[in-house]
């Protein structure tokens, strides 16, 4: 075992002794409304008794245990609590899930973003069940007058073999909640655990197929408004005037009026990108009635600043792609030198367009602002961040505001810009009353914090051997400079130069599922496969010689890579086996590995041979290492969600705009992958090697797009530079 | 504004609304029956299925003026007590991530094996195309209409 002082917060061991004398349990008359199993009601405890802020143990043995991080789809609610109920030892069938509101004195990064959740809260985690299963044993101790050392646990049962004494976890939990923290205690080895590494099922999933209210947009409450908002329907433009009178007299019309979401002295926060300062919202009884209230609605706009097309964006990422950076982000050797000795050449660019979130829940949130307090409830990836921001807006101090957080219909990155909430707020702290704040399709998908457009070009040099001898990129994106500058293949070509470039425009863009790596992976994998080609070696081999160059003979520093080149190999060699690569020789398969969020992927995707315009992917083969696995059967739904979305977006989706207008505004005109054209067949296999985990629902979505880009060199016998790829048409000739 | 009766899962429902409004809408707020999902209200995304008559239709392009006689079943109507073996094989599989679009994926699901008790993976893809989930559970979907197709030969659809 390992002996690990407890660094979790004290504040988290805060104790009470019964269920209504805790503040964590305020607040939570909605989300504990969805009613409870049969099953589960039977099995009720009497009393609860809370051990530290994480979990409560009831006088039956039951045992509750509050996921702290917001619940986007990646299934944190069922894997965080059972790292915690590893460490407790108890059954997993023993086991309540609650999801926690916001509450900074007990847990730390309650956030849903960067494939972090796990790995950042592995340590807390499970310091917070090895400590209530210590104090719980101490109590046996004391009861039976042994030492604490000779009893053992295991599903909820302490023993204490000699004496031949035993009890159930729910007949000590009064006496523990007065055992005193231990200054340490003691973890399970990694290779003994009973509940981490195998599949349990969604905590949530009877509710989901069942059709529970879960999600934001489900959320009412007695004498709760409906609002929605009218933003700038183009980028470069703000409010002017609008005629509301008529409007106001509208069927379940409330009010409409204009209003400062964001005025200037607001402190905001980074979950603030893309806020729009003015607005207009239009309050009234029911959704269906604000919408038509806002179809009737006449705003004028007047422009503030340029109104940007797509084709300006595409001329100034190229232009900026001429252009040298005074000091490049990395230069290790002499590129210019390499390439005037280089046998061969190769050089490409490839590009991007922007891409919405397009959550299928629409952004929402609920909120009741009075002079006293502020209630908000509702879909939000950043709840800590959504809280500063509000005591800035509403002029409030934080113990005054309560964050609470619901299921949310998807993030991939929207939700960390909590803009809707301080809308919500805003407009409730306007109207006097609690308010629902619900974003049409077309508010969702044309209000901006998008996936950069970007461009990047690639120029490598091999030489009469083929080896790779020198290798430069150049990228750029709006708002935006792609370039991670340590990552492969810097470290593994001796001569290696990156350079980075941003295009500030006025269309506001954040984080969309895997940042940056989304669009880089897909071009410099693709690129690799063309250098392999030019250097006569097969694609997946021509990878593993530049890791071991990576491994054996490091240029430059090697802390200085942010890789693990033996890792990095690791999934590649994998892959390599389970797809059969060597033997199965099929002309269709492309193959890609990508780092990024801690974690490990390599893929080799194979195509249908034919097929319209686009074929279909038959099978893709997937290698993954995040170290530990928490639980293989939703783990691997995070790697096969991400490998369909990857392959989605970079064959069909695209955000163009006109004059500052978005010219996709819903799912007619902005192309979302169906049914039909996802792949046939995902095999997921792990790394299994005992490293602490890290994350999942990112790092397999940027090798997919490599993966395919390279499988339709294969069938098409011409590269994709263009996504989407479904628009990558080859020139006509003639 | 008019007053309407309709039958929802098997009951009748009073209430007063427009004529215009979506039967969506009037699921979702006028009876707090949430299960069924706005997405996109243009009939695209199909988070909206629901039963007509028999039928999947998107409740958000249909008015309530135009739902008459016809008996309405949403999510909520499916598995009452017992788990339909639709939702059975979504939740063995565990198809959801984050979930919001699968009352529709399952409403779209339960009308395809009524209508066709063993369809093929080109009869599956090609009916629950209309339904877009942006998680990619695509394949788990695939996998659990087969699996409800076995659920199913031991027990006829109610």
């Amino acid at each position: 075992m390992t002996l690990v002082k407890t660094k979790i917060g004290r504040r988290a061991f805060i104790r009470n002794t019964g269920l209504a004398s805790g503040g964590l349990v305020i607040g939570f008359s909605w989300l504990a409304s969805c009613k409870m199993t049969p099953e589960q009601v039977n099995s009720l405890p009497d009393e609860w008794f809370e051990l530290n802020g994480f979990l409560k143990v009831g006088d039956n043995g039951m045992v509750t245990i509050m996921s702290p991080n917001p619940e986007i789809g990646q299934n944190v609610k069922t894997s965080m609590p059972m790292i915690v109920a590893e460490e407790l030892d108890i059954a997993w069938k023993d086991v309540l899930v609650e999801q926690a509101p916001l509450n900074t004195d007990i847990f730390t990064r309650q956030l849903a973003g960067g494939s972090q959740s796990i790995r950042q809260g592995w340590e807390s985690l499970r310091m917070a069940g090895a400590t209530a299963r210590h104090m719980l044993k101490e109590a046996a101790a004391q009861a039976w007058d042994v030492s604490v050392d000779e009893i053992t646990t295991k599903d909820g049962v302490l023993t204490h073999e000699a004496s031949g004494n035993s009890a159930g976890y729910g007949e000590m939990a009064s006496a523990a909640t007065s055992i005193e923290v231990p200054e340490e205690v003691q973890l399970k080895d990694n290779g003994s655990f009973s509940i981490i590494g195998t599949d349990k099922k969604n905590v949530d999933g009877k509710k989901i197929v069942t059709g529970k209210p879960l999600f934001g947009l489900d959320v009412y409450k007695e004498g709760m408004l409906t609002a929605m908002i009218v933003h700038p329907p183009a980028f470069g433009v703000k409010f002017k005037s609008m005629n509301a009178e008529s409007v106001k007299s509208m069927p379940g019309i409330k009010d409409v009026f204009h209003f400062e979401a964001y005025p200037e002295d607001v402190e905001k926060q980074w979950s603030d990108g893309g806020a729009i300062p003015e607005l207009v919202a239009i309050v009234g009884n029911s959704t269906w009635e604000c919408m038509q209230a806002k179809k009737a609605l006449n705003v004028e706009w007047e422009e503030v600043s340029k109104l940007e097309s797509t084709s300006y964006h595409d001329e100034a990422l190229a232009s900026l792609l001429e252009k040298p950076q005074e000091e490049p982000a990395r230069k290790d050797g002499d590129v210019d030198a390499a390439f005037k000795k280089a046998a061969k050449i190769v050089e490409s660019t490839y590009s991007a367009p922007y891409l919405a979130h397009n959550t299928m829940e629409p952004m929402n949130f609920f909120a009741h602002v009075t002079p006293e307090k502020a209630e908000l409830l509702g879909p939000i990836q950043t709840p800590e961040f959504l809280e500063q921001t509000l005591v800035s807006r509403l002029g409030m101090p934080a113990e005054k505001i309560d964050v609470m957080m619901t299921r949310m219909g998807g993030g991939f990155g929207r939700r960390l810009y909590g803009t809707f909430a301080v809308e919500a707020a805003a407009i409730s702290q306007k109207m006097n009353a609690p308010v629902k704040l619900v974003y049409s399709r077309e508010d969702d998908m044309t209000q901006g914090t998008y996936r950069p457009s970007y461009k990047v070009k690639y120029k490598a040099g091999l030489d009469e051997n083929g080896n790779l001898i020198a290798w430069h990129v150049r990228g750029a994106g709006t708002n935006d400079d792609l370039i991670f500058e340590n990552r492969f293949p810097a470290g593994a070509v001796d001569n290696y130069l990156a350079e980075k470039h941003s295009l500030e425009t006025n269309v506001t863009t954040g984080a969309w599922r895997a940042p940056r790596s989304n669009f880089i992976a897909g071009a410099e994998q693709a690129f690799m496969d063309e250098v392999a080609e030019a250097a006569g070696k097969d694609p997946l081999e021509f990878r593993l010689e530049l890791f071991d160059r990576a491994i054996n003979n490091p240029v430059g520093d090697p802390e200085k890579n942010d890789y693990d080149p033996e890792r990095y190999a690791g999934v590649l060699k994998l892959v390599k086996e389970k797809s059969n690569w060597d033997t199965e020789t099929g002309e269709s398969r492309g193959v890609a590995a990508y780092y990024c969020h801690n974690s490990y992927v390599a893929q080799v995707l194979e195509l249908e041979n034919g097929g319209g315009d686009m074929p279909r992917v038959n099978k893709v083969t997937c290698a993954v290492d995040c170290g530990i696995v928490i639980n293989p059967l939703a783990a691997k739904n995070q790697i096969e969600g991400g490998i369909i979305d990857g392959i989605g977006h970079s064959m069909y989706s695209a955000l163009t705009f006109e004059a500052g207008k978005p010219e996709q505004s819903n799912f007619d005109t902005y192309r979302l992958m169906r049914n039909s054209e996802a792949p046939k067949n995902i095999e997921v296999f792990f790394v299994d090697n005992g490293i602490d985990p890290t994350g999942l629902g990112e790092p397999s979505l940027p090798p997919a797009i490599a993966a395919l880009s390279n499988a339709l060199y294969k069938t098409k016998g011409r590269r994709f530079y263009k996504q989407p790829f479904i628009n990558d048409k080859p020139p006509l000739v003639g | 504004m008019a007053t309407y009766t309709i039958n929802l899962n098997g009951e009748d429902q009073s209430f007063t609304c427009d004529e215009n409004m979506p039967l969506l809408w009037v699921l979702r707020e006028v009876l707090q029956k949430t299960g069924t999902k706005y997405g996109c209200g243009i009939g695209q995304c199909g988070a909206c299925t629901i039963h007509l008559d028999g039928n999947a239709v998107r409740s958000c392009m249909m008015p309530i003026s135009a739902v008459g006689e016809a008996k309405i079943t949403t999510i909520e109507g499916i598995g009452d007590p017992e788990l339909h073996p639709v939702q059975q094989a979504w939740k063995e599989l565990q198809v959801p991530q984050c979930g919001y679009c699968q009352s529709g994926q399952i409403m779209s699901a339960v009308h395809l094996l009524q209508q066709n008790p063993d369809p093929s993976d080109d009869e599956i893809t090609e009916v629950m195309s209309g339904n877009i989930c942006r998680c990619g559970t695509y394949d788990r979907i695939k996998k659990a209409v087969r699996l409800a197709t076995k659920l199913l030969e031991n027990n006829q659809l109610p």
